[in-house]
């Protein structure tokens, strides 16, 4: 079953065009990657999907209903949840705080905050710390059990990766595997493409707002991808 | 002697300033909304208040019962009817709105009640006094009137810190995109901020209109007090607003004790003196 297409999707940040019709699905259950360089409008396409961006209501159909034209808050509750490029938790919160944040969506599902500290451990020991307080790590942890909280059927997740160290990357990509076992849906931006190549099965390399390549992550030549990537 | 009764009648006129200004810090803190209308909705409430006994009979104090929701109800209507339209504009658009508010409300008020000194008459409390050992002697009024400022800001307190509206209103204040995207309706939530912040400034207006005359024109000065009693506590900081009015309250006392001309241009002053010394002022609140 689709979960989500997007139909000719084109998004503006006033006079200009960052993303150019992009026709994509995501299955119920399957984990898809987008990758591409800096500015190819990778984040503009999460931000169109979690409503951040306004567009024409079919252009972004969850579910077969358009919500194109919906509010953050409004596509949230119907079980979109995205996580913010940068954490973006809110520092005047506590860990746990930010954590119960999650759950203003109102939505019912396996979530709740005992099965986020049962996935990361180490937030339940800094769970009354102000949110600011935290490592990069830790503070991306955090963020990904606070969009958990709202039992999302589709998590965006928005450079999960960006500026951790590589075992903690590996970390939090490995509590990814325990979300997507619960059957929520996952769109992956990153521009560590290995890293996304890996956790996904199928993959979207964007290009200056374009659609540039498609296909299943197994079997696929690299070079096709660094091709595609960098546009050479 | 004299100067300890200076101290203690300029704190309890404190706990009047930081009973205006809570509305106002509530609204700054969570929807960066300065609202030069603030002053002018004290003294509409203290209106509100004085038209419910004329057709009640209710006393004053009792007139709150009234005054408490119509102040609610206005101030949720027009977060959610007007100032939310202005937001996303910067800081100028919610300026010149409210300010166009308070001309309204000034000019409405000159139309219907006249240029007239009012007053809501409550009786004996008003003019009573607890005699202390030592020859002071406190007016039960101000006394109670500094209670009830403890008590606002404590509730204000348990509310932000200890339930989930509140919780959502310092995410909203910290970055309303992001509580946006965990389903937070900013819209609504800024519309209830402004209802709650209208509580107590009914509040704030029923006590001042049994404590001094008012007309129409009193507001401005309401906001100014308010003002500097916010940023003299430091932003975003209740207990700071408190300790803010007291200050302000005491130096007031202090300038009347020298010379009756120079209570208000001496609080004033101490505003001044508090800005240049330390510009955040008092308490802030550190943020990231």
């Amino acid at each position: 079953m689709t979960l989500l297409r997007t139909q000719n999707l084109s998004a503006f940040y006033g006079d200009f065009q960052a993303l150019f019709e992009i026709n994509l699905t995501v299955e119920q259950g399957e984990t898809v990657a987008i990758i591409g360089a800096n500015g190819a409008g990778k984040t503009t396409f999460l931000r169109a999907v979690a409503g951040t961006i306004e567009s024409a209501p079919e252009m972004v159909m969850f579910d077969d209903q358009p919500i194109g034209d919906k509010t953050p808050h409004e596509i949230v509750r119907l079980g979109i949840a995205m996580v913010p490029e940068g954490r973006r938790l809110f520092p005047s919160l506590s860990v746990e705080e930010n954590l119960l944040l999650g759950t203003h969506s109102e939505r019912k599902g396996p979530w709740n905050l005992k099965r986020v500290y049962e996935l990361f451990p180490r937030l339940y020991d800094l769970r009354h710390l102000p949110a600011p307080s935290l490592s990069g790590g830790q503070q991306q942890m955090a963020a990904v059990g606070r969009s958990l909280m709202s039992n999302p059927r589709l998590l965006l997740c928005d450079e999960l990766s960006l500026g951790l160290a590589p075992v903690v990357i590996r970390d939090i990509y490995q509590c990814l595997g325990t979300v997507t076992a619960e059957g929520t849906t996952v769109v992956l931006v990153e521009q560590d493409i290995n890293r996304a190549l890996d956790a996904s099965a199928r993959f979207y390399c964007f290009q200056e707002g374009h659609l540039a390549l498609t296909a299943s992550v197994k079997g696929f030549d690299r070079a096709a991808i660094t091709a595609a990537y960098f546009g050479v | 002697m004299n100067w300890i009764n200076i101290l203690i009648q300029g704190g309890l006129l404190g706990g009047f300033y930081s009973l205006f200004a809570i509305g106002l810090s509530m609204s700054f803190g969570i929807m960066r909304l300065v609202n030069i209308a603030h002053g002018d909705l004290i003294v509409l409430a203290a209106y509100v208040g004085l038209v419910a006994t004329w057709y009640t009979g209710l006393d004053p104090f009792m007139s709150l019962v009234i005054v408490v929701p119509v102040m609610f109800a206005l101030g949720y209507a027009l977060q959610r009817g007007l100032l939310n339209q202005t937001l996303s504009g910067g800081l100028l658009p919610p300026l010149l709105v409210t300010f166009g508010i308070s001309i309204i409300i000034q000019n409405g008020l000159l139309q219907g009640f006249g240029a007239y000194d009012h007053r809501l008459q409550e009786g004996a409390i008003e003019t009573a006094s607890l005699r202390l050992p030592g020859g002071l002697s406190i007016g039960v009024y101000p006394l109670l009137v500094f209670a009830v400022a403890i008590l606002a800001i404590a509730s204000l307190q348990l509310l932000f810190y200890r339930t989930r509206l509140g919780r959502a209103f310092r995410a909203v204040s910290d970055d309303s995109d992001t509580a946006e995207l965990m389903g937070i309706d900013n819209r609504k939530l800024y519309a209830l901020a402004l209802g709650i912040a209208m509580v107590f400034t009914a509040i704030a207006g029923v006590l001042f209109g049994i404590r001094t005359i008012f007309a129409p024109s009193a507001g401005p000065i309401r906001l100014i007090l308010a003002f500097e009693a916010v940023i003299i506590g430091g932003l975003g900081n209740m207990w700071g607003t408190l300790i803010g009015g007291m200050v302000l309250g005491i130096a007031q006392a202090i300038g009347a004790a020298v010379d009756p001309n120079w209570q208000t241009l001496a609080g004033h002053l101490a505003f001044l003196a508090i800005l240049i010394v330390r510009p955040s002022g008092l308490f802030p609140r550190t943020r990231d």
